[in-house]
């Protein structure tokens, strides 16, 4: 059910991450202000944009669970929820690299991107206790949509609100997602954001083929030692 | 609808004023912190984004309380199963249980605020007192109808009493920061206001989001 | 803080890519193990049901 176009697709990502790590390496210019640390930028944030789109994705798929009740939405919201808090934990240990690259500090509380992702992810760990203490399993999938719902409407809410209280506690113009970004800048910036988006993709359909495949067994497991009690 | 929320509305409140159990213990909570963070920051007055800081936090984390407890009632009598026979919509149910967290809410301050001001607070309250109180209703509002939610979504996990307070609060903080960041110029020696329209924004389309979502999506819990 | 002298930057730069090499490298290798194994037991189970 969910192996259709994967080879390609998978191909495809390969592809584009390796043309937006050269690109990044060998095309983009050198940044004036931050050196070569800046690069950590080309991988950052679109960790950080793929990461919010899959929280929300996994929101809207939630809507199409309860709206249906086709357990397979459920899937594939836990699913794209499950990739979204890996790239989430990824924003935030190549946000700490590039504050102590940059400031000399682990962590720094100016940015916002970096302070968002560490309040979503903190809200997105409970998703998995949440999840597993309920035992009925269609019970589960619609608390868990409900939770889904609720967190992917709360993600931009945050963005906004700790982008509004950063421009107030320190004025400081940091151009990282770029509002003036030069062209060979703007294109690495591009490609890379292609090749994680695509990357989200392809490892949100293997864990679905894989889960798919899992459930499958399972069923066919329990239909054989139905019929050997039924043979005995 | 409305009907039956006012029902379910005032069933709590009674049993609220009968128990007592809610409302003075997030009081007492409040008082309690307030002492704390004397010793923990060694300070006799706290003024502008400390104070507002201080005020907010507290008042979060006697919400986590309220939350836990709300509709703890209807497990110990065993009587949500008898809610949900009735044919009361779920609607009706987040409304009131909403409405009642609100209520808690400000009955709690009534006497967590002005305490604050009599122990923490260095600048008086008085002046800015019209629009501490806008903040603090729409900083409420928004507490509510997420503490209902969370409530709701924790009300049959078994873990309960660890989940709500790790689900509810990160869920509050943009409520945190607009209420911190509006309330910290009213609480400065010169209590002028400083953008609160951008807050009071930023609070009503929090409020209005969750109000929504969690009206639309309440039917889904607690079905049994 | 000026920008750092390429050798250190590098490290960092390294790091941060890294970081994000192994989160998908490990992933893949975790699904890629459950998948084999999903394998494994289906061969079983199909020889011991053709028999």
């Amino acid at each position: 059910m969910y192996s259709k176009g994967f080879k390609p697709l998978a191909a495809a990502t390969v592809v584009t991450l390796a043309t937006a790590m050269a690109l990044v390496f060998f095309y983009a210019p050198l940044d004036a202000d931050q050196g070569f640390v800046q690069k950590i930028f080309y991988v950052h944030v679109p960790m950080a944009i793929v990461s919010l789109c899959g929280f929300v994705a996994g929101g809207i798929m939630a809507i199409a669970y309860l709206r249906s009740g086709d357990s397979s939405w459920d899937l594939r919201s836990y699913v794209a929820i499950h990739i979204s808090i890996i790239l989430g934990v990824g924003v935030l240990a190549t946000g700490a690299i590039w504050a102590r690259a940059s400031w000399g500090h682990w962590w720094v509380w100016d940015e916002p991107v970096l302070v968002s992702f560490l309040v979503v992810v903190l809200l997105y760990c409970v998703y998995y206790p949440l999840r597993f203490s309920i035992e009925d399993r269609e019970r589960q999938a619609r608390y868990s949509s409900v939770f889904a719902i609720a967190a992917g409407a709360f993600v931009p809410l945050n963005f906004a609100a700790v982008r509004m209280a950063e421009a107030y506690t320190h004025p400081r113009v940091l151009s990282q997602t770029g509002g003036n970004l030069p062209g060979e800048m703007r294109l690495t910036f591009l490609v890379s954001l292609l090749a994680m988006a695509l990357l989200f993709v392809t490892l949100w359909k293997l864990e679905l083929i894989s889960k798919h495949a899992s459930m499958q067994l399972k069923r066919l497991k329990r239909k054989l030692a139905e019929r050997e009690t039924v043979a005995a | 609808m409305i009907g039956a929320a006012g029902t379910i509305l005032r069933k709590d409140i009674r049993l609220e004023l009968r128990t007592k159990e809610s409302v003075p213990a997030m009081t007492l909570f409040t008082l309690t912190v307030y002492v704390l963070f004397h010793f923990g920051l060694d300070r006799d007055s706290l003024d502008g984004e400390l104070a507002s800081g201080v005020l907010w936090v507290t008042l979060l984390l006697a919400a986590v309380i309220g939350v836990s407890r709300l509709f703890a009632a209807e497990r110990e009598q065993g009587g949500i199963d008898g809610l949900l026979l009735a044919p009361v919509d779920r609607t009706s149910l987040f409304l009131a249980k909403a409405a009642a967290l609100f209520l808690f809410l400000a009955a709690v301050e009534v006497v967590a605020v002005p305490a604050f001001g009599l122990l923490l607070l260095g600048p008086g309250l008085g002046g800015a007192l019209p629009e501490l109180l806008a903040i603090l209703a729409l900083g409420d509002l928004g507490i509510a109808a997420v503490g209902a939610l969370v409530a709701a979504l924790a009300a049959e996990t078994r873990a309960r009493e660890l989940i709500v307070p790790i689900l509810l609060l990160p869920l509050l903080v943009p409520v945190l920061i607009a209420c911190a960041q509006a309330t910290e110029p009213l609480l400065r020696q010169d209590q002028a206001p400083e953008d609160l329209g951008r807050w009071l924004g930023l609070l009503t389309l929090y409020d209005v989001v969750f109000v929504l979502l969690s009206v639309a999506v309440f039917d889904y819990l607690l079905e049994d | 803080m000026p920008a750092l002298p390429l050798d250190e930057a590098g490290k960092y730069v390294a790091g941060a890519y890294v970081v994000f090499l192994t989160l998908v490298v490990v992933y893949v290798a975790i699904i890629g193990a459950k998948i084999a194994r999903i394998d494994r037991e289906l061969t079983e189970l199909t020889s011991e049901d053709g028999e």
